[in-house]
């Protein structure tokens, strides 16, 4: 495995005033990694900037420290997967399961996110500024998710814990055989999925929701928005149940 | 009287509708709902009792049985991984799940596993301190549910393996009925109490090939390139899905054919869904061998794993190591005969007991039950396991240094004949007494 790239041996030099910078189109995103693991790594350098990542996979993942990673470009598959305390921003698109089943910690995607963005995560904060495709925060276990835009068919299907916010449209079978996670929908869905319904806006719905947005930096009014959720009936079988699915 | 026999020898049961068929079709009339139950597939299928060794005699030279060494050691996942597995016998604890088992179960499973130097498997639903705490080599499952799994778990486990599915129920997800479904079992999964959980038959952020390569580098990276990643697969069409799965970049595959046990299935999954274990494991070493990858990929075989006998016939066939489930869960008292009554105050018996979906078990093993779960002792538990896995070792040491082997890899399939036709096809080893190879011509 070739050294760390000349801009990663700089990084004292930098180290109050500038973030360490890397660049994926000369050091590979293994030793991006590698780096950003260490358990020296907030000493390093509290901050990173990482140019070039051209849609390479596995870009920040499995962080662990309280330190900034902002992304100049798209990002390929995982970006930012379990990540920890740590905060990432991409400023670009995102490839499928970005933050997947992160922890804590934050991540926002200045662009557009693929397909299970979310996916699995138990906790902290992802934010999609434009929309979100298919399965967006499948089986989600406790992360709130904030999306700008519009969220794909099946989203926050099999959702067990945590707040999917989205401040457009939903497409097909929204909320899918949703355990106990919350929607909050400002546009239109397309349909509803087995067990998810609408439920009553209530004064500590709309205060939550105002958290998040706030939180997220969307400037959206929670009024504006509706409540959905699990009508827990499928919750143990019945055969009664076999043609709900 | 056998009971198995009718009472009056002028009545003929029918071979399509037997008693037990006629029985299945009036429960369902009765509760409109299919029948979930544990374990594998019962049906008899052709197995490793179809096969057998061709000891030596004038053309082989044995070792000698209590002087000359045999070695059992193997090596899991040293294709890539920093720290790959050194285990002393290739007999390991396949994955089951703290909610399937109870906690005191699961640590059994770690201690008998750690006295011998072996590896056990989470399962669904998470890592929990005991067995982790008492388990030297650690498997990592990654389900599709993903409950429980978390990054500093994810570090601390010895190997991580991939489930794509399991050979009870090959393109089925998991299942865990609301009466295990305590508050420590929900707490870790993040579920109400209570509820039925069923979970996913697919991996939520991938599908297919390109992307499980492109998973298996994301846990490569998280975990600093340190431990092997498994990769692990129901039986069914095993010569493309290894293929596959060791392109992907597995450093181990798991292959599970039709006998190996579950927690809860659909009987009529698991009777009928997936092809046994002796037909899958030739496949599995087929595409390894084709892609240059035999014994670079490990390859780990269960399902309906019993003995040294069957041990020595995986290794054989080309596998590197077995995992025990059921073998396991009986070692630690799984359907003993000093609990008949309480089986049958079930409605079953000792040696027929399945209902590990019901958490009801007498043995305390496949329960949530405290005080069910009381009767297990786990340091005896881990003792007997220990022992069982040590006289399976022994077994197969017995059988390999009669075919002249100082290693149980050394075994080989040119030790082996079949009983059977179909055993022989499936094998690839000859009818015992021929040459003959079905398929392979003469």
């Amino acid at each position: 495995m070739a050294a760390l790239s000349t801009p990663l041996e700089t990084v004292d030099e930098f180290r109050e005033v500038e973030p360490a910078a890397v660049d994926l189109s000369v050091c590979e995103v293994r030793e991006l990694n590698a780096a950003l693991h260490a358990r020296d790594v907030v000493e390093k350098a509290a901050r990173w900037r990482v140019s070039s990542p051209d849609g390479r996979h596995n870009i920040a993942v499995g962080l662990d420290a309280g330190i900034e990673v902002e992304i100049d470009g798209h990002v390929g598959y995982y970006c930012a997967g379990m990540n920890k305390t740590a905060s990432v921003t991409v400023h670009g698109n995102a490839g499928v399961g970005v933050a997947e089943n992160m922890m804590s910690g934050t991540v926002r995607v200045r662009g557009n996110a693929s397909q299970s963005a979310g996916a699995t995560a138990h906790g902290g904060l992802l934010v999609v500024e434009g929309s979100a495709a298919a399965r967006c925060g499948i089986s989600m276990k406790g992360v709130d998710i904030v999306v700008g835009g519009d969220v794909g068919h099946m989203s926050a299907f099999m959702g067990q814990a945590g707040r999917l916010v989205i401040c457009g449209d939903a497409g097909d079978a929204l909320g899918d055989s949703l355990y106990e996670a919350r929607i909050y929908l400002r546009g239109s869905v397309k349909s509803l999925g087995a067990d998810c319904v609408e439920k009553e806006m209530r004064g500590e719905h709309l205060a939550e929701l105002g958290e998040l947005l706030a939180a997220a930096g969307m400037d959206a009014d929670p009024a504006a928005f509706r409540r959905y959720g699990s009508a827990r009936t499928l919750y143990n079988f019945s055969v009664d149940h076999a043609s709900s699915y | 009287m056998n009971p198995a026999l009718p009472p009056d020898p002028t009545l003929r049961e029918s071979a399509t509708f037997d008693r037990a068929t006629i029985a299945d079709i009036q429960r369902a009339a009765e509760t409109g709902i299919y029948d979930i139950r544990g374990g594998g597939a019962k049906r008899r299928v052709p197995h490793f009792d179809d096969l057998l060794f061709l000891g030596a005699s004038m053309s082989r030279y044995p070792l000698e049985g209590y002087r000359e060494r045999c070695d059992t050691d193997v090596v899991l996942g040293d294709r890539n991984a920093t720290y790959p597995l050194h285990l002393s016998t290739p007999v390991t604890i396949a994955g089951m799940s703290f909610g399937a088992l109870s906690g005191r179960a699961k640590e059994a499973l770690g201690r008998g596993a750690s006295e011998v130097n072996t590896s056990t498997t989470t399962g669904d639903g998470g890592m929990t301190a005991e067995e982790r705490g008492q388990s030297k080599h650690l498997v990592y499952q990654y389900l599709p549910s993903r409950y429980g799994m978390n990054p500093d778990d994810l570090r601390q486990a010895d190997a991580i393996e991939v489930v794509l599915g399991q050979g009870a129920k090959p393109g089925g997800g998991g299942m865990l009925l609301g009466q295990k479904i305590t508050e420590r079992v929900a707490g870790m999964r993040t579920l109400p109490m209570g509820v039925d959980q069923r979970s996913a038959c697919r991996h939520p952020d991938w599908t297919g090939p390109d992307d499980l390569e492109i998973k298996i580098r994301e846990l490569r990276e998280i975990t600093d390139w340190e431990k092997p990643i498994y990769v692990k697969i129901g039986a069914s069409r095993t010569y493309y899905d290894v293929k596959l799965a060791a392109k992907a970049g597995a450093d181990v595959i798991v292959l599970d054919g039709m006998q190996g046990g579950t927690a809860a299935t659909q009987d009529v999954f698991i009777e009928h869904v997936g092809i046994p274990t002796l037909a899958a494991l030739p496949q599995a070493v087929q595409a390894l061998q084709e892609e240059g990858l035999h014994r670079q990929v490990q390859l780990v075989v269960s399902g309906g794993i019993r003995n040294g006998a069957d041990l020595a016939k995986c290794m054989a066939l080309g596998a590197d190591a077995v995992a025990i489930g059921t073998a396991a869960l009986i070692a630690l008292g799984d359907n003993s005969p000093s609990l008949d009554a309480e089986y049958r105050e079930l409605g079953s018996a000792a040696g027929f007991y399945d209902d590990w979906q019901a958490g009801r078990d007498p043995a305390g093993i496949t329960t949530q039950d405290d005080e069910l779960a009381q009767r297990l002792d786990p340091v005896l538990g881990g003792r007997r396991l220990a022992n069982f896995i040590r006289v399976m070792t022994m077994e197969a040491q017995i059988i390999a240094r009669a075919c002249g082997k100082a290693h149980l890899h050394h075994l080989e399939p040119e030790d082996l004949v079949a009983l059977t036709i179909e055993a022989a096809a499936m094998a690839r080893v000859p009818l015992a007494g021929t040459s003959w190879i079905p398929g392979q011509g003469l």
